[in-house]
């Protein structure tokens, strides 16, 4: 190829990599500013007292978003302590204790599971887990946050088993050897050694997990009942609730435009999407304050 | 970040398949729909159908038989709901719109404000029935207890003559036309004064398919739903209007001599005047072959067309 034509090819194939990097910023810009656009009206229109009261009943103009809010905190909490110790023991055995035919077979399998589409695992819990979560636990219907949790956690353990496993994986082979000739026991290899150093990834895992269960609709909307009752304690976790992403994919299709209740739909898009900022912001704070002192114990 | 992408990307192809395989069978779906007519060189109208989930399988069967009827038009329904579908009619994504409430002055406001003036008929009739598990011993209820029952005021089967159980109540989304009704009709007892709310915690099901569902598992339940959709595994409460009143149970007689107290008309709305092809398809649902799908599919017939003209 002549050099100047493979120049020119350069420049382009240049232009178009940074034109589809930049345009991100581009779709998340647009995406927050029509959401800030159809959302903030809501604060001109209802007194902030009727935002933060207990009661949600939209077509009567109660717009109460703390049982909202409340619920879809309760079922993601819920789901972290099913997601959390499943995904990341399984991310250890995968990793470190399965011999490798086992693993070949392991890890395509739990890719396959995150691609299974959630109102499957909605009906699946509607017909198969709250009828046996009433019978077990003897409370009146088994269409509970617990069933929801339960589901988040199973859609969220394929995340975070497969980016822990990758994390672990990349932990350098040195270190287990080090560990282990210095008369580590394989516990304490993974414990005290390999779990520490892939903390980056394993955390990234938790978030990405976590992420996916709070932004998960049509599950929680089959499972959890929707009931719009404000949770107060954990023991709320046997009743109904209903998240923010529920009551947006329930009550959009009715909306008028322009209306009321249109804008407060999107004033609880606006406060899902600060919440999950928060909790982006919280670990890739912690990511950055173990780093540095990782690198500070090594130099 | 220190560990390696690729299998995070492999995760993605898999998704991505997966997607795929989605649209395509989609795809499949829809030539196939499209393939399906019978007069393929004539060219098709089609009327655009949306609207109350308690009509949609009315709507469809309405929708298949006038195929043979008139294979130039080519009816497509979809549901979502009585407010979905007026607000669809008024954004002019829609030629007739469900309903089985009446629309309300603010929607009538709403859409005379962009120049559409809705026109209403009154295409067939239904009873809301009043549903509990088969192994609930209760088997009737006035209205006020009903009322009392979702206002939350009775939490408690034996407080109506049942077992020592907690009532789970289960309604319909507030988008839905059986919502608006069953408060306004049955938890406000047709008093416009009564600000009864459904108790909060009343589960909200998007589905008339979930509230049988939970119905048919949960023997603390009770749930209402359009007659049309009642299964056998489920019982159906007898209903009196006032205390001390007779019970009646949901049938085409007791909806069409007024017995049966929780009964509705179901409408349909155009834009304006029909145009002549919507005009021809509302009179045929005025026939009487199009007035007996009705009454097969747990509906009750109109007998003379109630148009709002």
């Amino acid at each position: 190829m002549p050099k100047r034509a493979q120049t020119w090819l350069e420049t382009l194939i240049t232009a178009v990599i940074k034109t589809s990097g930049y345009s991100a910023i581009l779709f998340v810009a647009v995406i927050f500013i029509f959401l800030m656009r159809e959302g903030l009206p809501t604060l001109a229109e209802v007194p902030l007292g009727d935002l933060f009261s207990s009661r949600w009943y939209p077509i009567e103009d109660y717009y109460g978003l703390l049982p909202l809010i409340g619920g879809s905190l309760l079922v993601t909490l819920g789901s972290a302590l099913v997601a959390v110790p499943f995904g990341v023991g399984t991310a250890i055995f995968i990793a470190e204790i399965a011999p490798r035919w086992a693993r070949e077979i392991l890890k395509p399998f739990i890719e396959i599971m995150a691609g299974i589409p959630s109102v499957v695992l909605g009906f699946l819990g509607m017909v198969a887990i709250a009828p046996r979560l009433r019978i077990l636990l003897d409370i009146p219907t088994g269409l509970t946050a617990l069933a929801g949790a339960l589901l988040l956690g199973g859609i969220s353990i394929p995340t975070i088993v497969s980016v822990a496993e990758d994390a672990l994986d990349s932990v350098p082979r040195s270190y287990r050897d080090a560990a282990l000739a210095l008369g580590a026991t394989r516990w304490q290899t993974i414990w005290k050694v390999t779990l520490p150093a892939a903390r980056t990834g394993v955390i990234t895992a938790i978030m990405l997990g976590l992420g996916r269960a709070i932004g998960e609709t049509m599950t929680v909307m089959m499972v959890t009942g929707n009931a719009p009752v404000l949770p107060r304690s954990l023991a709320a976790i046997i009743s109904p609730i209903r998240t923010m992403t529920a009551t947006i994919a329930a009550e959009m299709g009715e909306v008028a435009v322009g209306s009321t209740h249109y804008h407060v739909l999107f004033f609880i898009g606006i406060t899902l999407f600060i919440i999950s900022l928060v909790v982006n912001l919280i670990a890739s704070s912690v990511i950055f304050r173990q780093r540095k002192r990782a690198e500070r114990i090594l130099s | 970040m220190r560990f390696s992408l690729p299998p995070l990307r492999r995760l993605l192809l898999i998704l991505l398949g997966f997607s795929l395989v989605g649209f395509n069978l989609a795809g499949c779906a829809f030539s196939g729909a499209s393939g399906a007519d019978p007069g393929a060189s004539a060219p098709v109208t089609s009327i655009q159908n949306k609207g109350s989930d308690t009509m949609v399988n009315l709507a469809l069967a309405w929708a298949e038989a006038y195929q043979v009827v008139n294979p130039r038009v080519s009816v497509s329904v979809t549901g979502g709901g009585s407010g979905t579908g007026i607000t669809a009619l008024a954004n002019n994504t829609v030629d007739i719109a469900n309903a089985s409430r009446a629309i309300k002055a603010e929607e009538i406001a709403a859409m005379q404000k962009t120049g559409i003036d809705p026109l209403e008929f009154t295409v067939a009739r239904d009873a809301i029935a009043v549903i509990v598990n088969l192994a609930n011993p209760v088997q009737r209820l006035t209205l006020p207890q009903i009322s009392a029952i979702y206002s939350g005021a009775i939490t408690n089967w034996s407080q109506v003559g049942g077992e020592d159980r907690p009532i789970v109540r289960l309604s319909r989304e507030t988008n839905s036309g059986t919502h608006v009704y069953f408060l306004e009709e049955v938890l406000r007892l047709g008093n416009s004064d009564n600000k009864t709310f459904f108790s909060a915690d009343t589960l909200l099901l998007p589905s008339s398919e979930g509230i049988t569902a939970e119905v048919r598992d949960n023997p603390n339940a009770i749930g209402y739903d359009g007659l049309g959709y009642v299964v056998p595994e489920v019982k159906v409460l007898g209903v009196a209007r006032e205390t001390g009143g007779e019970y009646f149970f949901p049938s085409v007689a007791t909806v069409n001599d007024l017995s049966y107290p929780i009964a509705r008309d179901l409408y349909m709305y155009t834009a304006g005047a029909p145009s002549a092809v919507e005009q021809a398809y509302l009179d045929w649902i005025f026939s009487p072959s199009a007035q007996d799908i009705v009454a097969e599919l747990g509906f009750v017939p109109v007998t003379a067309p109630l148009s709002g003209q």
